[in-house]
């Protein structure tokens, strides 16, 4: 049962737009680099000019193929390019190619964890479709009194458009799904995925109802360039919703637009006859044809998946899922701690120290993994010289201060030598420091010794019984160790002495 | 089937075309008058056939053609723009676009 | 060699007589040029022969180098849908005005400069049709209309109609057209010279101005099926790069079997072509040329299409379907005309293509967007899609029982100006023996077969299978080495 906000459940439904990481257009040899000076990156087809044709790149094709793999859905073996036909400054040709009854990519989902109060759960979004389309070019309203200034440049790009079920029962839902998706294409590299540039436009299809009554009429919040407004959107537009709701106002369906300056959300002057696109079969291209032998030579050369490698460290590993998701956030995170627990063998500890210390460091510094200036075979050392009995932990993360600040990063790739290098490299400092581990029985005797003889009265009090004495006596000894005695030790001998 | 005045205020802004009331009218009769020869149209069974893109698709399947994805375009924007409208800064100006 | 009898000689002749040096291309230019003085018949939309005569010389420099093409120095004109770098391009159109495209039509280069591998071709410019090709009287240019050579009072036909009347005025020596549902089929007849429109896909639409775009197909018009043959080699291969819907079908020789022997040719009459709407004069002449294919031994075999008629209202639909959305990018903002006044955006998309628009134009606009709108695209433009294939497979049957496919091109000879001006479904039902091979995407030619009442021309029309072009050309020659109706010309010309 989903949580409900003043007794009203949130139905929500995304519509996102992916740029796909083409060198040039969808239907022209044009470029797509962001940021070019007006109109010099739209070619005669990008302007509509009289006599122009669209001819398919086969880039923006095999991207929709990667997507549908990715996400487990089904790769239409024929699909159909329409014509969605609206007036529009920004839309040279007077109508958009896109898909509409036969989209390439069909059905799929996507899952991943989010927070429930304690606990961790994991959702799924099903994913209705996803098709090719081409994007519009730019209207700047600046600084031209009265009129607009179009930009066809982006006109063309190759877009991806991902459209989900009405799976989504809270913005948290929302913003947790868009970031998945996020991942999902910046991972196998279709998109940039840059929000700011437009790369990953998400629009949001929201509308609330009382539990197990009929859907409500949604409006639709368009272009949440980044998580952080698509939650304020979502969570202005579910409060508004209700309001009027509870005002007595039927929510009439809307294309919105959400103003980060007020927080609001605010309805669009709607494109007239919006409703009536007019869709045909292109009669310029004719059917997308996608064979099984093409699906399977993409799977083959696509890198292994978040998903995929998430239950492959579970197995491996034997890490838990929780940790394994953790560590495929990026693949630069996941190359990280695989080259580190092949280095260490310690799989587990190699995990905790990059999800506690080394990931601490880094948004301490707002730096991304590839900066990190430890690098996976040092730690790989640290860990291996910890686990050897070497140094304790305090003295490790000693160590790791150090060469953080050093910031020496040897050479990759990692090769057995670099492990070799690494481990003598953390020796020397090691040795230098004096951090060694005290595993002289001898001299730690004797230091015990000094210290029983110092402290009569804990020893009085652990003898009569009181374990909590033993405490007292630890601590001076680790520091008459300087701290480089084996704690274990430690205890087992002051156990022998006062036994 | 024929047409109404509706019909024809509701296409002619659809398609974007200003009509005057007479063209309107002339429009309206003549529509009407070719939707006479379009019942005979209706009256065809076509269950079961595969509507034709392609005429050759009659007699071999025709797929869309795929090119390789190379940026091969030079920027021909002067070239591109003689003969626009209203042009300032490299930018098509069009009268203020409202959202 | 006298230049007084230039404009007489045909596309072979002039390649030929050039290639010798018996004249230079740019006497041919400027010969033929002097013959445009006064735009006869209204016949051409732009014309610079600045332009023609640097084309013409560089033609003789090939020429002299011996590096010439096929047709080098021989002169052509376009229709102004093919879209030109150094000539405006209107497509009959207001909205167009003084357009000029950055780049050439695809078979304007495939016919033109040599250097760019094409066959040599000097451009005498642009040809007057009917506003984006929609019409078939050429009543519908902005830009006036075209006189018939053989009675000025009457209509060229259309939509190619200035081509059609352009060759057979001896203005140019052959030209380009355009069709779509007949364009150079029907004024090819209506004026008296020989038009071939190939198999859709073969020839490139790259830099055709859209009006159809499953319909669309460009292709020669000139006096003799030689003259067609000489030309559709040189335009028709595949654009795999450019247009989506060109077939991967090699260039082909189409004069190589020109000569070849009829001999057993099966050629179907299909009776739905010879109703009672078929005008007497005209049936009497397509009929002789029929007794003329038998004495060149070839059978008649009786066929049938049993849904011409349907073609109609089908191509009706269809066309403007597509043509409501190809002709969108008309909206003001990129190119051509733009309207002086008005209060917003939507107010200058209005006033723009009202002004910029002809009346056929804005008909078939209204009925496009109309049967695509919402709750009729079922049953009307997916209906007529169905309908074109079974069109197209009443074809394939026929071309079981015969090879070519014969009958009349239109009901009637040229008719008179004005006469359906108010009636334009007049002028649909007109076209009811081009439409079939049209929505079938078939190729098809129109020949002079023979005059009809006041002397006006007849034309044959044949229609090949898929790809067959080669064999419709070498039945055209076969019969105009045995008649001469092709070597008429208008009295005065």
């Amino acid at each position: 049962m989903s949580k409900l906000v003043q007794g009203y459940e949130v139905v929500i439904g995304f519509e996102t737009h992916a740029q796909l990481s083409t060198q040039s257009k969808i239907f022209s040899r044009a470029p797509v680099a962001f940021g070019a000076e007006p109109n010099t990156q739209a070619c005669a087809v990008d302007m509509a000019l009289p006599g122009t044709l669209p001819v398919m790149n086969v880039g923006a094709v095999e991207r929709a193929i990667e997507f549908g793999l990715a996400v487990n859905a089904h790769i239409a073996e024929r699909s159909i390019f329409a014509r969605k036909n609206y007036f529009y400054p920004d839309l040279p040709k007077g109508y958009q190619i896109s898909q509409f009854e036969i989209p390439v990519v069909q059905g799929g989902e996507v899952s991943f964890f989010l927070e429930e109060g304690k606990e961790t759960v994991r959702k799924t979004v099903r994913l209705e479709r996803a098709h090719l389309e081409e994007d519009a070019g730019k209207s700047l309203h600046e600084d031209f009194i009265g009129q607009s200034g179009i930009d066809l440049n982006r006109a063309g790009t190759p877009l991806l458009e991902i459209v989900t079920q009405p799976d989504m029962r809270s913005s948290d839902e929302a913003v947790a799904y868009a970031k998945e998706l996020h991942k999902i294409v910046t991972w196998v590299g279709i998109c940039d995925g840059n929000m700011q540039e437009g790369s990953f436009r998400c629009d949001a299809n929201v509308s609330v109802r009382k539990p197990g009554g009929p859907l409500g009429t949604r409006r639709e919040i368009k272009n949440l360039n980044s998580f952080k407004f698509m939650q304020q959107a979502i969570d202005y537009e579910v409060r508004w919703q209700i309001d009027q709701i509870e005002d007595g106002h039927a929510i009439q369906q809307a294309t919105v637009l959400f103003d980060p300056d007020t927080g609001e959300t605010r309805a669009m002057r709607t494109k007239e006859d919006a409703a009536d696109y007019r869709y045909f079969p292109d009669p310029d291209l004719p059917p997308l044809v996608i064979g099984r032998g093409w699906v399977e030579r993409v799977k083959g050369e696509m890198a292994e998946l978040p998903r995929v490698m998430a239950e492959r460290f579970v197995k491996d590993y034997a890490l838990p899922e929780y940790d394994a998701t953790q560590l495929t956030q990026s693949k630069a995170v996941a190359a990280y701690f695989e080259a580190t627990a092949k280095a260490c063998g310690q799989p587990k500890l190699a995990s905790n120290w990059i999800m506690g210390e080394v990931s601490r460091r880094l948004n301490a510094s707002e730096m991304a993994i590839e900066q990190a200036p430890v690098s996976a075979a040092q730690l790989a050392a640290v860990i291996t010289r910890i686990q050897d009995g070497t140094i304790n932990n305090n003295a490790a993360k000693q160590i790791f201060d150090l060469l953080w600040a050093a910031g020496r990063i040897l050479g990759e790739p990692l090769g057995a030598d670099y492990v070799e290098r690494a481990i003598s490299e953390i020796d020397e400092i090691i040795e230098a420091k004096g951090l060694k581990q005290m595993n002289d029985t001898g001299e730690l005797e004797k230091i015990i010794d000094e210290v029983l003889a110092a402290n009569p009265k804990n020893v009085e009090e652990f003898k009569a019984g009181n374990t909590k004495a033993l405490n007292g006596l630890v601590g001076p000894i680790m520091k008459a160790s300087k701290g480089k005695a084996n704690p274990g030790q430690v205890n087992a001998l002051l156990m022998k002495k006062l036994g | 089937m024929s047409l109404t005045p509706q019909d024809i205020a509701r296409i002619a802004n659809l398609a974007r075309l200003e009509l005057q009331p007479d063209e309107s009218e002339r429009m309206l009769t003549q529509i009407n008058g070719f939707f006479g020869i379009v019942e005979a149209m209706q009256a065809v069974d076509t269950t079961g056939i595969e509507p034709m893109a392609h005429p050759v698709a009659a007699i071999q399947d025709i797929t869309l053609r795929l090119r390789p994805d190379v940026a091969s375009e030079p920027n021909q924007r002067d070239l591109n723009q003689r003969s626009a409208p209203a042009v300032e800064r490299g930018l098509f100006l069009v009268p203020k676009v409202i959202e | 060699m006298t230049t007084s009898n230039l404009h007489d000689m045909t596309v072979a002749e002039l390649a030929q007589a050039l290639k010798s040096k018996q004249v230079s291309a740019v006497e041919v230019a400027t010969g033929f040029l002097a013959r445009l003085g006064g735009n006869p018949h209204n016949t051409f939309l732009d014309i610079d022969s600045e332009v023609t005569l640097a084309q013409a010389q560089a033609s003789d420099a090939r020429l002299a180098a011996g590096t010439g093409g096929l047709l080098e120095g021989v002169p052509v004109a376009h229709k102004d849908v093919f879209v030109t770098r150094d000539f405006a391009t209107t497509a009959g159109s207001k909205i167009l005005t003084g357009y000029r495209s950055p780049f050439d039509a695809t078979l304007v280069q495939k016919l033109g400069a040599s250097a760019q591998g094409g066959a040599g071709m000097v451009s005498l410019g642009k040809l007057n049709c009917d506003e984006f090709a929609m019409g078939s009287s050429n009543e519908n240019s902005a830009f006036g209309k075209v006189t018939n050579p053989w009675d000025t009072a009457r209509v060229p036909g259309g939509s190619s109609g200035g081509s059609a009347a352009a060759v057979a005025a001896r203005l140019t020596p052959a030209a380009t057209g355009t069709d779509t549902g007949g364009s150079i089929r029907q004024p090819a007849s209506f004026c008296g010279i020989t038009g071939i429109k190939p198999t859709y896909g073969r020839a490139s639409r790259y830099g055709m101005i859209a009006y159809a775009s499953s319909l669309d197909q460009g292709g020669p018009m000139a006096r003799n099926a030689e003259d067609c043959a000489l030309l559709l080699s040189a335009m028709c291969g595949p654009d795999l790069d450019r247009d989506s819907t060109s077939l991967d079908v090699a260039a082909e020789d189409f004069t190589a079997s020109l000569n070849q022997s009829l001999e057993g040719l099966r050629i179907g009459i299909p009776k739905e072509f010879f109703g009672e709407g078929l005008a007497a004069d005209v049936r009497a002449a397509v009929d002789s040329a029929l007794r003329e294919y038998e004495k060149l031994g070839a059978k008649l075999v009786p066929i049938s299409l049993p849904r011409t008629e349907l073609s109609i209202p089908v191509y009706y639909i269809i066309a403007p379907a597509e043509a409501s959305s190809n002709l969108s990018r008309f909206d003001g903002v990129k190119f051509g005309h733009r309207a002086k006044d008005y209060t917003d955006l939507v107010d200058m998309y209005k006033k723009t293509r009202a002004e910029g628009f002809g009346n056929e134009v804005k008909r078939r606009i209204m009925t496009g967007a109309y049967v695509l709108s919402h709750g009729y695209y079922d049953a009307y433009y997916l209906q007529a899609q169905k309908i074109r294939r079974m069109i197209a497979d009443d074809f394939q049957r026929a071309f079981t029982e015969c090879d070519v496919i014969a009958g009349p091109v239109a009901p009637s000879v040229a008719w008179k100006f004005g006469e359906n001006a108010n009636d334009p479904v007049a002028d649909y039902l007109a076209d009811i023996f081009t439409l079939p091979a049209s929505l079938a995407g078939l190729p098809g030619m129109s020949l002079p077969a023979g005059f009809g009442a006041q002397g006006m021309p007849v034309g044959l029309q044949l229609i090949g299978n898929y790809f067959k072009e080669a064999q419709l050309l070498n039945a055209a020659h076969r019969l105009q080495q045995a008649t001469d109706f092709h070597l008429q010309k208008p009295a005065g010309v």
